[in-house]
């Protein structure tokens, strides 16, 4: 039931705002609204309860394992939350003089120090509010550094062809044009291919390392190299930073411009589809590209940096300060990690994807990709269980989320045919993790026996199978009162 | 260990499950020679009794100075419930509800979101959330090039009275995509934009013009003239681009509702969606609100939501046209967009339920209400004018003309009063002039305390200097 189908003409939610209407003096009656816009009238306990009983249908990973691959459904901790909410920082106005705002940009400044060590750049800045804005503000950055060179022919981005949708969409928005390179079999980058690829044309290859498959790019000093002979930048998708928080640096390997998802590896929750936070770190050439705002330190205390310091900045990219309150927890949990605590999430991160891979290989599946150590996550194709029993990775998938297993991404990368890419996270038990292989297993079996099952799956939640089809035909995208 | 749940004897048995000595090994892959050594820059490890103390202290140097500063982020009143339940686990913890049957709960939440902001703008499609206003308007740009087919030139008239910020915004995020955006003064005497001047710029262009902005209330607090400019801009193939404060929609004709009713309304619709329950929390996160014209659908970026049914005819909700999305289309996609906003249009729909548009209309009356009485208080003072002529909603530009705005402001905080949002960068030729905001938060003493520290700072320039030099 929809909250509109609970609605009562005349209900008020009040006391939540002045009981009565003041008159709107002054203003033209041709630009007053004619009649209430139709929202919903119920009391306060309605709301509540519809919203709580609504939440109740979602998974989640306080309440499931959520082994979804790529996005790092880590535990969010609740300190993480109670402590951004401080009415100090709620209360703060983006326009606050920085004066009387010194405690937010204390916290600000640390977090840029803590990523710059982190992943081994000289310089970052906040600003960019997920992941894909954060590859926007770097790519957009590589095009104003070729472009101050006088370096105009350089109009092409290459990107692996196991790359999230993200980088090629992004690269398109600062007005390149894409190329895509191939993948071999055991994950790394075709370096020939690359070869072949790269010119005075070449602006800069986007690059997650780890790979969305998985693995370990090995190459990626000789990638670097034939990168920037080339004279392209390199850029790191930072989506799978966790797997290597603490054990190699972004910095170290090369990179010259980088983006992390504080949503992920910084733990900071994803609200049923955002708000994250893409930060962006550069090496010393590009930290003139940087977009605004950017905290500085000066005389002991904190302040924005402005267009006039920073008259190269690729600009803004928000009205304020891209996502303070995310950035604010992804401080906090880093400052419960401290040096010590960032290492063991790399490492048991990759203990547990290893620790599943190993046990699904025991366990007859088939891995995307052979003889690997596995990153954070790993991947397992289906392909032979659709020849043999016409099963899907979205049955498996659906079937998962009837045996209370929260399903791994499917369908990404879109290289695997039938692919589950399966990441644990760190702070996961051994027992969860062998829960979920049990599952599975238990689900190949089904496949092999009665795959009807894993067709009609599932059939223990609010809904089941929905028709996507119907979706998209018969738009039906807002609520109309009849 | 933080977070770490793995005791010595798992950690054994899942290496020897593996089949290495240590979890050393595991990276083995990695250059050794690449290897990072210890974070020297990142401290020490901290338990949560000592962060909260840290953050409290931290949270405690923010100041608490009463707010009458607006300029985009507004401080209203959250009921307790909306973020209680917003912070509740299975919202906060999930991810993208891409296993629909595993998250009826946000996609059936953001469908009545979309339903929602669809009623309060009168507009007949809206997206799951973008980033926030000024992201939001770039795509709004970016959608309207696209969408306008009958236009070849992608110029954008964008007057002057659009806040800065988003103008800034706007201009780096279309830059690498041939857009031009093409400044319109705004009128001097009344603050708002006039059709003299959008013509002249039209015609200055060449004629040809893809989409034009307008912002409702505009960034000075004034109402524009929206039904003729849309009227006029349609009539001329030109699309209209709305900007709107979502909570102002519900006293003010929304968007979907501009111009002749044969044509009416704008063509896109885009805003912060802040003021519906986002704490201002130092510049977010927010939400970017965008909605369009039903014919304008394929071409919107963003998640959307719509109602459907599964196998037993039971209605449910899933994510739909995906193939505009980057994880379909790729290079082809409307926008890079994935990760949107989505926990703050949860607390949003919680709050805009909770309210009703009773609760919105007086909300937004009494911002109005107050806004009018601080002004006729300052005004009163000598010094203190009011800047343009246009009927204004809760913000206003006042003109000092003693003494420079921001020594005003400064003296203002020495006593307690954030007394709104210098103009002199942006807009230098309004001289010493700041935007000042009320909400239904202040009350009447608190107005008074405002028009009383406003008269001593301008009575006492000397005063003035002095705290300047001591702060
Ligand atoms: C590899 C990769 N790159 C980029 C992104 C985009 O990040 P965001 O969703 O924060 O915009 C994702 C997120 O799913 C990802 O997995």
């Amino acid at each position: 039931m929809l909250i509109f189908e609970h609605s009562s003409e005349g209900r008020r939610g009040a006391p939540q705002a002045p009981a009565e209407k003041a008159p709107l003096t002054a203003i033209p009656e041709k630009l007053l609204r004619e009649g209430s816009a139709a929202l919903p009238e119920v009391s306060e306990l309605q709301a509540v309860r519809h919203y709580t009983r609504l939440s109740q249908k979602n998974f989640s990973i306080d309440t499931q394992f959520y082994p979804l691959g790529s996005c790092t459904m880590k535990y969010n901790p609740r300190a993480c939350n109670s402590l951004a909410m401080l009415p100090g920082f709620l209360n703060a106005h983006p326009l606050t003089p920085d004066a009387q705002n010194q405690g937010f940009l204390a916290c600000m400044h640390d977090l840029q120090s803590m990523l710059c060590e982190a992943t081994g750049m000289a310089a970052f800045s906040l600003a960019p509010m997920a992941g894909a804005q954060g590859e926007f503000a770097g790519v957009a950055m590589i095009e104003a550094y070729h472009r101050s060179r006088g370096d105009d022919a350089r109009k092409e981005i290459l990107v692996p062809d196991a790359a999230h949708g993200t980088n090629p969409a992004t690269a398109v928005m600062c007005g390149f044009t894409v190329k895509e390179i191939a993948t071999l079999d055991n994950g790394d980058v075709d370096i020939d291919a690359l070869k072949q690829a790269v010119g005075p044309h070449t602006a800069g290859l986007m690059l997650t390392n780890p790979s969305t498959l998985g693995v370990f790019e090995r190459n990626i000093e000789a990638i670097a190299k034939v990168i920037h002979e080339a004279g392209g930048l390199l850029y790191y998708d930072g989506a799978n930073l966790n797997a290597i928080l603490g054990k190699i640096r972004p910095g170290d390997m090369g990179f010259d411009v980088i983006h992390s998802n504080l949503h992920k590896t910084f733990s900071t929750p994803h609200g049923g589809g955002g708000p994250g936070s893409g930060a962006v770190g550069v090496a010393e050439r590009l930290r003139p590209f940087l977009p605004l705002p950017v905290v500085t330190e000066e005389d002991d205390s904190y302040r924005y940096l402005t267009a006039k310091d920073c008259p190269q900045s690729i600009g803004r990219l928000s009205a304020f300060m891209g996502n303070p309150g995310v950035l604010l927890r992804a401080y906090i949990y880093m400052r419960l990690l401290g040096r010590e605590g960032m290492v063991r999430v790399a490492e048991f991160a990759t203990l547990n994807a290893n620790y599943m891979m190993a046990e699904a290989k025991r366990r007859g599946f088939t891995l995307a990709i052979n003889d690997r150590r596995a990153s954070h996550e790993f991947i397992i194709t289906l392909k032979n269980e659709a020849r043999d029993y016409h099963v899907s990775a979205m049955d498996f998938a659906k079937r998962l989320l009837d045996l209370g297993y929260h399903a791994p991404t499917t369908y990404f990368p879109l290289l695997v045919p039938e692919c589950l890419l399966i990441e644990p996270t760190e702070s996961e038990a051994k027992e969860a993790l062998d829960g979920f292989m049990d599952a599975l297993e238990q689900i190949k079996h089904e496949a092999e026996t009665n795959p009807e099952l894993l067709h009609a799956a599932p059939q223990t939640l609010p809904v089941k199978r929905l028709d996507e089809v119907r979706a998209a035909k018969q738009l039906d995208l807002a609520f109309k009162k009849q | 260990m933080p977070f770490i749940p793995h005791t010595e004897n798992e950690i054994t048995q899942m290496l020897e499950t593996i089949g290495v000595d240590s979890i050393d090994d595991l990276f083995d892959e990695i250059p050794a020679h690449l290897r990072a050594g210890v974070l020297q820059a990142v401290p020490h490890s901290m338990n949560e009794m000592e962060v909260s103390r840290l953050m409290k202290q931290r949270a405690d140097q923010n100041s608490s100075a009463i707010c009458f500063l607006g300029a985009g982020a507004y401080e209203h009143h959250i009921p307790s419930a909306v973020w209680e339940i917003t912070t509740r686990g299975e919202y906060y913890s999930a991810y993208t509800p891409y296993q629909a049957e595993a998250s009826q709960g946000t996609l059936q939440l953001t469908y009545e979101y979309q339903s929602m902001m669809t009623a309060l703008t009168a507009m007949d499609v809206s997206n799951a959330s973008m980033y926030d206003g000024a992201s939001s308007l770039a795509e709004a740009i970016l959608m309207a090039v696209r969408a306008n087919r009958k236009s070849r030139s992608r110029k954008i008239l964008i007057p002057t009275s659009v806040n800065p910020s988003y103008r800034k915004a706007a201009h780096t995020i279309v830059n690498g995509q041939q857009v031009e955006l093409i400044d319109v003064p705004y009128d001097s005497a009344s603050g708002t934009v006039t059709l003299e001047q959008i013509k002249q710029q039209t015609e200055a262009h060449g004629g040809d013009i893809t989409a034009m902005v307008l912002q409702q209330p505009n960034f000075f607090g004034c109402l524009e003239e929206v039904d003729a400019i849309t009227d006029w801009a349609h009539d001329n193939n030109i699309l209209v681009i709305a900007v709107i404060n979502p909570l102002v929609m519900s006293v003010l004709n929304p968007p979907g509702k501009w111009g002749r009713e044969d044509n009416a309304g704008a063509d896109i619709a885009c805003g912060d969606g802040q003021p519906l329950g986002a704490p201002m929390s130092a510049g977010g996160p927010y939400y970017g609100l965008l909605c369009c014209k039903q014919s304008l659908v394929r071409q919107i970026p963003g998640r959307i939501v719509g109602r459907t049914i599964d196998l037993d005819g039971k209605e449910g909700f899933v994510l739909t046209l995906q193939a505009r999305e980057q994880h379909i289309r790729r290079s082809k996609a409307t926008s890079n967009i994935c990760t949107n906003q989505g926990l703050v249009v949860t607390a949003s729909t919680i709050y805009m339920a909770i309210q009703g548009a009773q609760g919105l209309e007086n909300t937004a009356a009494a911002c109005h209400a107050n806004n009018n009485s601080l002004v006729e208080k300052l005004i009163a003072i000598d010094g203190v004018k009011k800047a343009f002529s246009a009927p204004q909603f809760h913000e206003t530009v006042l003109q000092l003309e003693q003494q420079p705005a921001a020594e005003v402001l400064k003296a203002l905080m020495e006593k307690g009063i954030l007394g709104g949002y210098n103009l002199s960068q942006d807009y230098p030729e309004l001289g010493e002039a700041i935007l000042v905001c009320t909400t239904e938060m202040r009350t009447e003493e608190e107005i008074d305390q405002y028009a009383d520290a406003m008269r001593d700072v301008l009575s006492s320039g000397a005063t003035v200097a002095s705290l300047a030099e001591s702060a």
